[in-house]
């Protein structure tokens, strides 16, 4: 469908003291679903209330409470999986996963190991040097979140927040397909593109919207390939999971320390235990959870309080029908329509409201010049005041007026920045500012030539020089636009100077 | 008049439509009978204000000609039913002093059909036991005694307090749930009806969890016809439970024709133990017998996986109990242990749980967690779990062969004696199981009819078992086999 070629991205390798060696990556991404109610009672999912106060009896677990699955969370996680691609399950159900932790009221958190509502999708990784990787989705399962425990109030006691207990979680699992730190942030990066894309998942990650948990491993160059022919996991080693990650920055720095931790374990004939670990961004290390005799048996069964979860294909398809453009497609139709170039497609549709923005200025006019604009000056200038997309005071309309005004030579481009600057801070329409601020370009040859006559007057020296050397041409030419006050256009100013000095 | 606390809920239903007596009247009975029974143990939570207050709402509707089935009967509630306002602690010493802030949905449809809750009844600690000796209040006694002997008997379990509660005329009704028997065999016990219905005829929701895929609650009374009309009261499809069927609710009591004429009645060879006390098996003959001469048709019939029904529940329900059980740890609501100081979340679940939870249910959170756990689930949970689709599909084929309904004896034997198996096998204790917990794993509806005595006086029941969704013709044969045994024995009032 896409007709976008890319190269494979070569691994990482990092060198050991004693040999070289690869990054065998795999990642379980919690995507928490954009919905206003949690996955098992209509609790408000809003972040930042007061704590405890979106907490449903259920979400407390208060005796004899049961789960009602939200309806709408089914359909965010069957947009998603339909979003990668993903192979639906029509019949679906849910576990529990026990364990005992005060942020856990029920002593188990409701989650679908057995039997996911997605199965088998792919993501396509670009890493914007034109290398991309195919990265194979394994599984999207539907669970519910945790609390809260903050330790750090009172000297002698804990507290627990429940407002986020109960919120729907899309784990999102790969299969070992990713080969270095920036693989994996670009890959956590597209996944949350579509997410956005589809208004399954808002993908702040600052709000813990957004987390992974990183499976790394090493294996000597060579060995991956032999995984990937025989699929079996005794090519590769043994991989350690670091939880719980949510910043890019973060998740590429635990990676590398992570691999070279385990690098120099196995050089100096250790091995590595596969383990849980943590990432101290302070420490630059990563450090194990738990130790083996803490290690959890999460004693997982089926929850006798759900029915297995049956949807019909008809709904599905429903979904399907209404997805919106995602951003592989998106891209390549800027490509293909537009003229654009691959990086530019990629930046314009990095997210919705960009793209909407690009196509809206696009419409009827050059796509080449509404990308320059867009991206150069608008993206720019929205950068110099940490503004997003969404904030900008020029519209698509007022940007699009700009444009015109120079496609129709009415404006030069240098006069069009100042326009621009004009409109970015004081708004208004595009051609009336150039009407009553008098910008408009001078063509009428008159006018330039009266100019152009006075500066060969009073500069006849110049003129003798740069009758001998052409290149001298351009002196006037600057002269010209220095006395019509840059509004002079450009093409008509060269015609003459060359004219009058030929004579 | 005879005392009013002794009328069953349709005789006082039609008393206080023909305005016989009132609400208010039938409330303070039953409460002066509460007041007087403390011996027996089974109201542990009396709620006389509430009452009074629902009596007097009663019977103003009744007057206004707006009463709905259940309105101005008195009744109590087993501890298990979240009730708002009103202590429930599921007789655990970790729920102490927990007073939810909702109303389950049975007992709030019972609320809702006019009922009036006397108080929270006695049972085992949550719903675990067949004695209800593992409460924390300490056991409910059975108004009953063996002829020429004072030693204290057993209700029955888990829903003892309902059971002896009914049965000794403290209220004309009571809410019982079932989960491996705990409705059926108190009722046997103690000369009284019970049903389980369907599994999802009756919301869970507000209900606090044993086992999640057994647990039903259901109706404890004095009759088949009262069983049936405070069956309708309890049961309907219910959104908070999605485990509750979106199914009509037939009118049960209007089914109660007491023509089973052309019925099959199956006989299951296996439910035949061997040691079976000869006057269990009499007692099911004679049954069959009553059945066939009001017009049945006795068919032997095979339930051949009968013999694992007893070790598959005996692993599913602690395993899902370990699980619902959980949450009892002290944070949020109900008892917590005093911690130390150097204690950290480890030793306050520990010490809480120690403390709070009885033998019974620590033992069972044990094995639940021990068949869950790595390496031992497929051997424990699994097969269980495919035990119990076969099961169920014993009774599928015997149902697809024609088959109405199943007899079987109610319980392996009378009530027995307090302290009678404290020092026994646990396993013991279970056996008391082993005719309900079949139609627990296959979800089906079963009701235990009284219908002789034993030597010694005390009562004996059989059960019943239907077709899924089938209570109203269920109840039908119940009331044949009811009307045909002509069970009237009341115990000795010796509280």
């Amino acid at each position: 469908m896409l007709d976008l070629t890319y190269e494979l991205p070569k691994p990482k390798v990092i060198a050991g003291a004693k040999h070289d060696w690869e990054l065998v990556i795999g990642m379980e991404v919690h995507a928490q679903v954009s919905s206003n109610a949690k996955l098992f009672s209509g609790a408000s999912t809003k972040f930042g209330a007061e704590p405890n106060s979106n907490v449903a009896f259920v979400d407390a677990a208060m005796p004899g409470m049961l789960p009602v699955i939200n309806e709408y969370c089914v359909e965010q996680a069957v947009r998603t999986g339909l979003g990668l691609k993903a192979e639906i399950n029509l019949w679906s159900a849910f576990d529990r996963k026990n364990y005992f932790y005060p942020d856990l009221p029920q002593g188990y958190q409701i989650s679908q190991l057995y039997h996911p509502i997605v199965g088998e999708g792919e993501v396509l990784v670009e890493l914007g040097d034109g290398t991309a990787r195919l990265v194979r989705v394994e599984r999207i399962h539907m669970e519910q979140d945790a609390g809260k425990s903050i330790h750090d109030m009172d000297p002698n006691m804990s507290f627990v927040d429940l407002n986020r207990t109960g919120v729907c979680l899309m784990e999102i699992v790969s299969r070992p397909d990713i080969r270095g730190p920036e693989e994996a942030a670009a890959y956590i990066a597209k996944l949350r593109q579509i997410m956005q894309y589809l208004g399954t998942c808002d993908g702040n990650m600052q709000n813990g919207n957004l987390r992974a948990d990183v499976n790394v491993s090493i294996c000597r160059p060579g060995q991956y390939e032999k995984y990937q022919e025989t699929g079996d996991f005794s090519h590769l080693g043994t991989r350690c999971e670091i939880k719980n990650m949510n910043s890019m920055r973060f998740i590429q720095q635990a990676i590398e320390v992570e691999a070279r931790r385990q690098i120099a374990i196995v050089e100096a004939g250790g091995t590595v235990d596969q383990e849980t670990r943590l990432y101290d961004p302070d420490k630059g290390e990563t450090r194990s959870m738990r130790s083996k005799e803490e290690a959890h048996d999460y004693r997982y069964f089926p929850d006798p309080d759900l029915l297995p979860l049956e949807i019909e294909q008809a709904w599905v398809d429903d979904i399907a029908a209404n997805l919106p453009e995602l951003p592989d497609e998106k891209k390549a139709r800027f490509i293909n329509d537009f003229g654009l170039s691959d990086y530019d497609a990629s930046v314009l549709t990095a997210d919705v409201e960009s793209a909407a923005f690009f196509e809206e200025t696009a419409k009827g006019r050059s796509g080449k010049l509404a990308a320059n604009w867009v991206i150069n000056e608008l993206f720019g200038r929205l950068k110099k005041e940490d503004h997003s997309i969404t904030e900008s005071p020029v519209s698509p309309a007022q940007l699009g007026g700009i444009i015109d005004l120079i496609s129709s030579d009415a404006i030069s481009g240098k006069i069009a920045k100042d326009l621009f600057e004009i409109v970015y801070t004081e708004g208004g329409d595009p051609a009336q500012i150039v009407e009553e601020r008098g910008m408009k370009q001078v063509t009428d040859t008159g006018a330039i030539e009266a100019a152009l006559d006075e500066i060969i007057a009073a500069n006849p020296a110049q003129v003798e020089k740069a009758k001998v050397n052409p290149k001298l041409a351009g002196w006037f030419v600057g002269q010209v636009m220095k006395a019509t006050g840059g509004k002079a256009n450009p093409k008509a100013v060269n015609e003459l100077v060359a004219k009058k000095l030929g004579e | 008049m005879t005392e009013l606390n002794k009328l069953t809920l349709s005789d006082a239903r039609d008393a206080l439509r023909k305005g016989d007596t009132t609400s208010v009247e039938l409330t303070e009975a039953c409460l002066k009978a509460i007041d007087a029974a403390d011996a027996l143990n089974a109201f542990v939570h009396k709620t006389p204000e509430i009452a009074l207050e629902r009596a007097k709402a009663a019977d103003a509707r009744i007057q206004a000609g707006d009463a709905p089935a259940m309105c101005g009967l008195p009744i109590g509630i087993k501890d298990l039913f979240c009730t708002k306002g009103v202590d429930s602690q599921a007789a655990s010493g970790i729920l102490e002093g927990f007073k939810p802030e909702y109303e389950s949905t049975v007992s709030q449809q019972l609320q809702d059909s006019g009922a009036v809750m006397l108080g929270k009844l006695n049972m085992d600690e949550f719903a675990m036991g067949s004695s209800n000796e593992t409460s924390v209040y300490g056991n409910a006694v059975s108004p009953w005694r063996r002829e020429g002997d004072d030693a204290p008997l057993t209700p029955g379990g888990s829903s003892g307090g309902s059971a002896a509660a009914v049965a000794a005329d403290l209220c004309l009704a009571a809410t019982g749930t079932d989960t491996g028997g705990s409705i059926r065999q108190p009722a046997a016990f103690t000369g009284i009806t019970g049903i389980k219905p369907t599994y999802g005829r009756c919301s869970r929701w507000g209900v606090v969890a044993f086992a999640s895929s057994l647990d039903q609650a259901g109706p404890m009374t004095k009759s088949v016809r009262d069983a049936a009309m405070m069956l309708e009261a309890m049961c309907g499809h219910d959104p908070k439970d999605s485990t509750s069927a979106d199914l009509a609710v037939p009118n049960f009591e209007a089914m109660l024709t007491g023509d089973i004429k052309g019925k099959k009645i199956g006989i299951p060879r296996e439910y035949r133990m061997d040691g079976m006390p000869a006057e269990i098996e009499k007692l099911w003959s004679e049954g069959a017998e009553m059945l066939r001469a009001a017009g049945a048709e006795i068919v032997d019939i095979s339930l051949p996986h009968t013999k694992y029904a007893l070790p598959a529940y005996y692993v599913i329900a602690p395993a899902e109990a370990s699980s619902n059980l959980a949450r009892y740890d002290g944070v949020r609501y109900g008892q917590r242990a005093t911690v130390e100081a150097g204690d950290g979340i480890t030793e306050m679940y520990e010490k809480t749980r120690a403390a709070g939870f009885g033998h019974e249910v620590q033992r069972r959170v044990m094995v639940g967690t021990y068949v869950l756990s790595a390496g031992f689930y497929d051997a424990y949970y699994n097969r269980a779990r495919k035990v119990r689709t076969l099961i169920k599909k014993d009774f599928e084929d015997v149902f697809a062969q024609g088959i109405d309904a199943i007899l079987t004896p109610a319980t392996p034997s009378a009530a027995f004696g307090l302290g009678e198996m404290t020092d026994a096998d646990p396993v013991q204790m279970y056996l008391n199981d082993v005719f309900t917990v079949t139609v627990n794993l296959a979800g089906l509806p079963g009701v235990s009819v009284p219908t002789g005595l034993d030597s010694k006086g005390l009562p004996l029941g059989l059960q019943l078992i239907g077709r899924p969704w089938e209570e109203g013709d269920l109840l039908n044969t119940a009331y044949a086999l009811e009307s045909a045994a002509g069970f009237v024995a009341k115990p000795g009032q010796w509280w």
